[in-house]
């Protein structure tokens, strides 16, 4: 059912923008030797001699521009970082930055968040290697616009489809710490307390990961809008198996615990930008959990569900009291008060 | 004493297992069918939420009343609030009304069309927005039962700007009980009484209605031990043939409630009749503020004009909801013909399906009631 | 009814209008203009949009699990009841759990 006219729904990560891509831009889809458009995967994978070119893009619009744990910049770099890692590709090759600039915008501002690009780009080993500049007039951008592009080399890409039952759900840490964050921060709840983005690359825990469990990895996504919720819906969705995940065995910091209490958001639909979800088939799955434990980035990894074969895309949730079905998030969380 | 670990012992599944497991002994003990009801869409959620729907055995049928403050919201209410953010005033409202419908938009549609609508978790935040902003006429949309009145009642007491004002949607809960035990068509051998408004009211006010409709009431709180057990003591009750309040929240809820709260909310508020969404005209459902509250009402401040709002409703399959049977335990969501199909959250028809509180919102959302004791 | 969380109260603002309470992770400010009595530094509180509501009694958190197992008690004697210990006990002996509740 589509509406006229575009709403902040279609960018939220959710139902809503599925069925806008789905609807309007899967028409520019084109046949290629490899992973396209059509499969709406993180990134693309087009074959390269006996190699694959991984290509992924993002933009940015995250406010406010600068929140505990991280930035824009950091946010950018990543970002990108992360969707050419979820596809497999580990090495980064090069990325592009693009930035659309609000007139005013104050330039000390814009120097810290180019040292955050660059101290991100570092990490991963992801230089920046070209970009483009534009200033629109005042109001016709909300300060800044970050965009940034990837490429990657890779032997064998990892899709977010491939689970079967049987297959271990496995997450890298603990969720919900970005958005919270953010959310927090933007707008002006009045809580305070140690929130902070999880924001990080994480090319290098993917490498560990895909070191210890080869071909055994058989799914990867990044939690990223709609958090850990979205991503079991898609890969559900995708492999038409159903996922049960249990909700005690979920790694969640206190502080986003308790954020999500008293606002009645929970951290399951949360987005994060430092962590990954992983389908690992079950004789790999624990030691690849122990590769991801052994990395800083991995210390909270866990083992938190199963693919089924019963309910092909959904996702049962056991709460330790009861089950029930974890609904795909539609739209940006809001905080409740009943 | 409580420390923070011990405030997750309500959610022990241990003690759990056991409460679900004796709910099961007592109700088949009973024999027969027991239907209870719940007024309060904080207990819809917890039920939902830790998935105790499917803990509760088959023979208990625990239906949700009109207990969501949202969904009975008329859609006139709606209207006014809409309105006044066509009109010009930045609109501060909870978020679980953003984005009920009224009879053609809802304030998230008025806020995409270029209205100023902001959300905020709580009365105090729209003060201090009118405060930051003393050129825009702010209007705080005020939703919710006596449990958040009591909050409006406070700033309003404890003084306003003079450019914020109160569009009151407030509604009273014992009028829901009443409401849906006057209804014949209803099987409802059992209540369970939202904690969080006798937190406010005291458990005392049910006493009356235990003894007049001969139907017992526990009250109950929110964590998920709190729910089975008060549940495991309404089948208690009902069984003994006990007509009796139970209070089973006692570290919120006293006997007479919290009296400085209650004091406030009568100083600001009174209770009138009014229209609940898609059931009835509620004669002691609303509450309004009081005539020396005009000054800071923006039903007196405004001139609302609702045809702003657009014509008649171009909404033909709000004929076809049947969120008022649904709300008054007559029917379940899986009974109405629009549920799931054209009316999901993402494109709603009725307020049970808007709300975070609403029956089929949740029932949508969290499944129904989902037989998943069959998945491995 | 409705979202209500409680937390414990870190401060007390010197006008006594407003609090500093912890929720376990993450502090907030609460109003205090309709609690039911009056709080103090380490008492725990129900917030309920941004307001106390209800002081907790402490000892009422231990009293609460304490009912929840008296319930369950209760409920097992139910099923170890014969109809004639039930006869025996409405001829004069008051049911178990009476007192003390409410």
């Amino acid at each position: 059912m589509a509406s006229d006219r575009i709403g902040m729904k279609h960018g939220a990560g959710g139902r809503a923008m599925r069925a806008l891509i789905e609807e309007v831009f899967l028409g520019l889809a084109s046949p290629v030797d490899g992973i396209g458009l059509a499969a709406l995967d993180d990134g693309a994978a087009i074959r390269v001699g006996d190699r694959w070119l991984v290509v992924t893009t993002d933009s940015h619009v995250v406010h406010p521009i600068f929140f505990p744990g991280g930035d824009i910049g950091r946010l950018a770099v990543s970002g990108t970082v992360n969707d050419l890692a979820m596809m497999g590709a580990t090495e980064p090759l090069a990325l592009t930055c693009a930035v659309i600039l609000e007139e005013g915008f104050p330039r000390e501002d814009l120097v810290r968040v180019r040292d955050s690009m660059l101290e991100a780009s570092r990490e991963a080993g992801a230089p920046i290697v070209t970009g483009d500049t534009k200033v629109m007039g005042h109001g016709e951008v909300d300060g800044i616009v970050l965009n940034t592009a990837g490429v990657a080399l890779c032997d064998r890409v990892v899709t977010d489809a491939g689970l079967h039952p049987g297959d271990r759900i496995l997450v890298t840490g603990s969720v919900g710490d970005h958005g919270m964050a953010v959310m927090v921060k933007r707008h002006a709840l009045g809580i305070q307390g140690n929130l902070r983005s999880d924001v990080a690359p994480l090319n290098g825990l993917v490498r560990a990961a895909l070191s210890a469990g080869g071909a055994g990895v058989v799914a990867m996504k990044d939690p990223t809008r709609g958090g850990l919720a979205s991503v079991l819906h898609e890969m559900a969705g995708k492999a038409r198996v159903g996922v049960l995940l249990d909700e005690t065995a979920v790694p969640v910091n206190p502080e986003v615990r308790a954020a999500g209490e008293v606002l009645g958001i929970d951290p399951l639909v949360v987005a994060n930008e430092g962590k990954a979800v992983l389908g690992v088939r079950p004789e790999a799955a624990d030691r690849v959990l122990a590769a991801l434990r052994a990395h800083p980035l991995g210390r909270r990894a866990a083992i938190v569900g199963t693919a089924i074969a019963e309910r092909p895309g959904q996702v049962i949730l056991d709460t330790g009291l009861g089950r029930r079905l974890l609904a795909e998030p539609d739209g940006e969380p809001l905080p409740r008060i009943c | 004493m409580a420390d923070p670990a011990s405030e997750l012992k309500f959610r022990d599944p241990v003690r759990g297992r056991a409460l679900t497991e004796a709910l099961a002994r007592e109700v088949e003990a009973a024999g027969r069918t027991l239907s209870v009801m719940h007024v309060c869409g904080s207990h819809e959620q917890a039920i939902a939420r830790f998935g105790l729907r499917a803990a509760f055995p088959r023979g208990l049928d625990v239906i949700m009343g009109p207990g969501c403050p949202v969904c009975v919201t008329d859609t006139p209410e709606v209207d006014e609030a809409v309105a006044l953010a066509a009109q010009g005033a930045t609109v501060c409202t909870y978020g679980d009304m953003l984005r009920l419908p009224g009879t053609v938009r809802s304030l998230a549609d008025a806020q995409a069309e270029g209205g100023r609508v902001e959300v905020v978790y709580s009365v105090t935040q729209a003060v201090d927005l009118a405060r930051a902003r003393p050129a825009e006429q702010v209007v705080f949309f005020a939703s919710g039962f006596e449990t958040t009145a009591v909050a409006t009642a406070a700033v309003l007491l404890g003084g306003v700007p003079e450019n914020f004002s109160v569009l009151s949607a407030h509604k009273y809960v014992p009028a829901a009980m009443d409401l849906v035990s006057e209804m014949k068509e209803t099987n409802i051998e059992g209540f369970v009484a939202a904690g969080h408004a006798a937190a406010i009211t005291g458990w005392g006010i049910f006493e009356p209605f235990a003894a007049r409709t001969g139907t017992p009431v526990v009250v109950a709180g929110f964590e998920p031990l709190d729910v089975l057990a008060a549940v495991l003591e309404l089948v208690r009750l009902i069984r003994a043939g006990r007509p009796e309040v139970v209070n089973c929240y006692p570290r919120c809820v006293s006997r007479e409630g919290n009296l400085p709260a209650l004091a406030k909310l009568w100083q600001v508020f009174d209770v009138v009749g009014g229209n609940w969404r898609g059931i009835a005209t509620v004669p002691r459902g609303n509450l309004e503020l009081r005539p020396a509250f005009a000054h800071a009402n923006a039903r007196h401040r405004f001139r609302i004009d609702t045809a702003l709002v657009g014509g008649a409703s171009t909404n033909l399959l709000a004929e076809h909801c049947i969120c008022g049977k649904i709300m008054s335990g007559l029917a379940k969501p899986s009974d109405c013909p629009l549920f799931g199909r054209e009316c999901r959250p993402e494109s709603p028809v009725g307020a049970c399906m808007v709300s975070s509180e609403g029956s089929c919102k949740i029932w949508h959302v969290y499944g129904g009631p989902p037989d998943l004791a069959e998945v491995a | 009814m409705c979202l209500g969380v409680p937390g414990k109260v870190l401060s007390i603002s010197d006008d006594g209008m407003s609090a500093q309470v912890d929720f376990f992770g993450v502090q907030k400010e609460l109003r205090l203009d309709i609690v039911d009595v009056p709080v103090s530094v380490g008492d725990y509180v129900l917030n309920h949009v941004g307001f106390a509501i209800r002081r907790i009694p402490p000892e009422e958190v231990g009293e609460t699990l304490a009912l929840f197992d008296q319930i369950l008690k209760e409920a097992a004697g139910d099923d170890l009841m014969a109809e004639d210990v039930r006869g025996e006990m409405a001829a004069g002996r008051p049911p178990p759990g009476e007192g003390g509740r409410g």
